[in-house]
């Protein structure tokens, strides 16, 4: 049966009240992650906007068993979790790591790597605000091309983001994918998946937010599926090598072209000092990944 | 007043609901329901449930009909936005 | 009660491998440093033999080695790594965090010297740099030390939920084949209960550990009123003040199951009417043993006192320890730079207010690997003889024995 909003388990597992900011794309994405997980999981959380909601001491706003760990060590943590409980003879809960941006394309590459070539158990989420937004919008490995941060000031970032998920994909691990906090169901049945797969499971959470990239905060949703309409955010899975494109990107692709990026960029206040040189960049790598995309899913 | 009788020796949480106290009053508008135009009030049964899903504080319920537990809504208007029916109002905190 | 077990052949590595076995460790996470890798690969060869029942992580940094020690004991299993040097320099954040999370996971510290320039033979600088973590801190002098030490770390470590390091010198030890009492299996689980985590990772029961702690208490949902940050500081700081009993405890416990005693946080050779007193710590305290002897034979009341313990720095015992003492000589294997060995640092500290008397001499011996024989020691310890005064109780700086 396909999940709809109206089938969609009512229990929640992240509860109201918590610490993050009014229309947080990752506050809105985790409540359905774990709704994926049943609240069957052990999560790890590095420091990240994710510790935030996790909330402060002696009180969390989260349902599910969680240890936080230092900024680096997101993996690592999760592969200690998982070698703890297979030492106690106690597997069962999902093993979750769940990091920002920075967590993963920076700081956290290295343990993240080395946990994904060592074939461990786990499920790696890493939700993507494109900066350092927990602690005041610095410029990470993910923040676009001409985007306003706290350490790109002035000029605006000069270089493109890595691509994660293809990083992530040339470890030969069984399954990654993409997902976007205005897709909640796509990211539930990507989670659901992920977590019935044994081995490394990586997934990619697209999470809009308001004040680090100056947009109002009604605007979450929308702004999240204008960056998969322009192609910004391709939604996709690549299971055992098999590459699927999947909600509304699977849609675009059947039906059409690709929104001009010029509308994305200018609702957006991080872009406000972006060249025509730089549209014109991006534009180009937008369309050089959506082409890839297109030829892997054999349109 | 000491804090020995907390049995704590690190910093274990348990969950609790207003973690960050009642985050209602962080609001600058609420959100008000029109049941004339909400698909659940108007059909009343489960449907729809779009605001339900989008909310990301999880102050909606999934019920015929719906509701906004105001203590915690921070009025981020996603609910109004994502409204198929134009059912919800954003109106200014006075 | 006479020793039971079997006797082999061991060097340092070996010796903390079979400890570690001994301890029934259930998670194994190690990054291979020069000299500690032996025993990352005597304990996966145990594993991959099916001699031991555990998961061993050959991760790809001390950093995430540490971060998989500590999650897997949150999880509740027990936990080892080892490093060295760099090693445990990358380690540090993770050193922190242990202990601040209160987990009781052992680390064997294989001492080093620590870069640039790039160095792998023994000195103590890794370690000392290392004693602000919270990590209870044991100097082993030799290899049946190192096995004897990770048995009762893991009981000390599990009783007070302190991380413990024991530290022993890399090549001196390490590298060193020694006859080493192995204690039979039997013996050691009757001695060391599984470990009983205070933390609950569990669906049915989720907390969340290390969240964000304000810096004043907080009341919680029941409305009782938690620690903040600085309380837990205190209660850590609690934990190694109170750690001594435990470890004097335990180390007599062992005497009674294995008939080696460790009834004490020091080493005292020949104390009871010594007036000279050589302070050392690890294997340095075999050298100074014979410095002591051969200024014994050359008419000189000395005696030598060995920190086993160095955190929590046993200070009442150090007090009474050098008690009669008129001139103390304090060896360091390392320097904290700008002022004197750590050592001496924490002798003098521990002396402070107390009725002792005593000139302080401080030496700086061993960086680097550079040897130190007991003559050098000897020497110092004449010299120190000839100058000590009691107008010139201390000196600003240490000396140093090298060919500047």
């Amino acid at each position: 049966m396909k999940t709809t909003a109206v089938n969609l388990t009512e229990k929640e597992y992240a509860l109201p009240g918590n610490r993050t900011c009014p229309g947080c794309a990752l506050s809105l994405a985790y409540r359905h992650i774990l709704k994926a997980l049943e609240g069957q999981a052990i999560v790890t959380v590095p420091p990240s906007c994710l510790t935030v909601l996790h909330g402060m001491y002696p009180i969390t706003s989260v349902t599910v068993p969680c240890v936080n760990t230092p900024f680096a060590s997101a993996a690592a943590s999760a592969t200690g979790l998982l070698a703890g409980l297979k030492a106690l003879g106690r597997e069962g809960p999902t093993v979750v790591a769940v990091a920002g941006d920075g967590g993963t394309y920076d700081i956290g590459i290295q343990a993240l790597s080395a946990a994904a070539e060592r074939q461990t158990d786990f499920l790696y989420i890493c939700y993507d605000n494109e900066g350092y937004m927990n602690t005041g919008n610095q410029r990470s490995g993910s923040t676009p091309l001409g985007a306003i941060s706290g350490t790109t000031p002035v000029l605006g970032k000069q270089q493109n983001p890595k691509d994660i998920v293809a990083i992530m994909e040339a470890h030969g691990i069984p399954y990654v994918a993409t997902a976007n906090a205005s897709y909640p169901l796509d990211l539930y049945e990507k989670v659901k998946k992920a977590r019935a797969i044994r081995g490394t499971r990586f997934i990619h959470v697209f999470s809009p937010c308001p004040p680090g990239w100056s947009f109002p905060f009604n605007n979450t949703i929308s702004i999240g599926k204008l960056a998969v309409e322009i192609g910004w955010v391709i939604l996709y899975e690549v299971e055992d090598g098999v590459f699927r494109l999947t909600s509304a990107s699977e849609s675009i692709a059947k039906q059409g072209n690709l929104k001009p990026l010029r509308e994305y960029l200018g609702q957006q206040g991080r872009f406000r000092n972006i060249t025509e040189e730089q549209i014109e960049a991006l534009q180009r790598w937008v369309n050089a990944r959506w082409k890839r995309c297109l030829d892997r899913a054999g349109n | 007043m000491g804090t020995r009788d907390c049995q704590h020796i690190c910093a274990e949480s348990s969950p609790a609901i207003g973690e960050a106290g009642k985050t209602g009053e962080w609001r600058d508008s609420f959100p008000v329901i029109d049941p004339e135009k909400c698909v659940v009030a108007r059909q009343n049964k489960p449907a729809c449930f779009l605001c339900w899903l989008y909310c990301p504080d999880a102050v909606i319920t999934k019920t015929v009909p719906i509701q906004i537990d105001m203590e915690y809504c921070k009025g981020c208007g996603i609910c109004a936005q994502i409204c198929p029916a134009h059912a919800i109002s954003m109106i200014r905190e006075q | 009660m006479a020793e039971k077990g079997s006797t082999r052949i061991l060097d340092g590595n070996n010796a903390a491998a079979q400890g570690a076995k001994l301890s029934r460790v259930q998670v194994i996470a190690a990054y291979p440093i020069t000299p500690q890798s032996p025993v990352t690969e005597k304990l996966s060869e145990f594993v991959e033999k099916g001699e031991l029942d555990a998961q061993y992580v050959a991760v790809e940094s001390e950093h995430s080695a540490l971060a998989v020690c500590t999650s897997a004991s949150t999880v509740g299993a027990r936990a080892f790594t080892a490093s060295s040097s760099h090693g445990l320099a990358y380690m540090h954040e993770m050193l922190h965090w242990a202990a601040g999370a209160r987990l009781p996971v052992f680390l064997a510290c294989v001492n080093r010297a620590i870069g640039a320039p790039w160095n792998v033979l023994n000195d103590q600088q890794d370690s000392i740099s290392q004693r602000d973590t919270g990590w209870i801190q044991i100097y082993a002098r030799n290899n049946q030390e190192i096995l004897d030490s990770i048995i009762q770390a893991y009981r000390i470590a599990e009783s007070v939920y302190v991380p413990v390091m024991v530290c022993y010198d890399g090549f001196v030890l390490s590298h060193t084949e020694m006859p080493v009492n192995l204690p039979s299996q039997e013996d050691v689980d009757r001695f060391l209960p599984p470990y009983k985590p205070h933390t609950i990772l569990d669906p049915a029961n989720p907390r969340n550990y290390n969240l964000v702690t304000f810096a004043n208490p907080r009341v919680n949902a029941e409305g009782v009123l938690c620690h903040g940050y600085m309380e837990l500081r205190y209660l850590l700081q609690e934990a190694l003040q109170n750690s001594r009993e435990t470890i004097i405890k335990v180390g007599q416990e062992f005497g009674e199951a294995f008939g080696r005693t460790y009834s004490s946080t020091l080493w005292a050779n020949r104390l009871d009417d010594a007036n000279t007193v050589i302070v050392a710590m690890g294997s340095l305290v075999m050298e100074a043993t014979v410095a002591a002897d051969i200024l014994r034979e050359a008419g000189h009341k000395v005696g030598v006192l060995g920190l086993r313990v160095f955190r929590p720095f046993p200070k009442a015992d150090v007090v009474k320890a050098l008690e009669k003492s008129r001139l103390i000589v304090v060896f360091d294997k390392n320097i904290s730079y700008g002022l004197e060995g750590a050592t001496c640092s924490e002798i003098k500290s521990a002396l402070y207010g107390s009725s002792v008397r005593a000139v302080i001499r401080n030496f700086i011996v061993g960086l680097g690997g550079r040897d130190v024989k007991a003559r050098e020691l000897v020497d110092a310890v004449n010299r120190s003889l000839l100058s000590a005064k009691e107008d010139d109780l201390t000196r600003e700086y240490p000396e140093w024995i090298c060919a500047i």
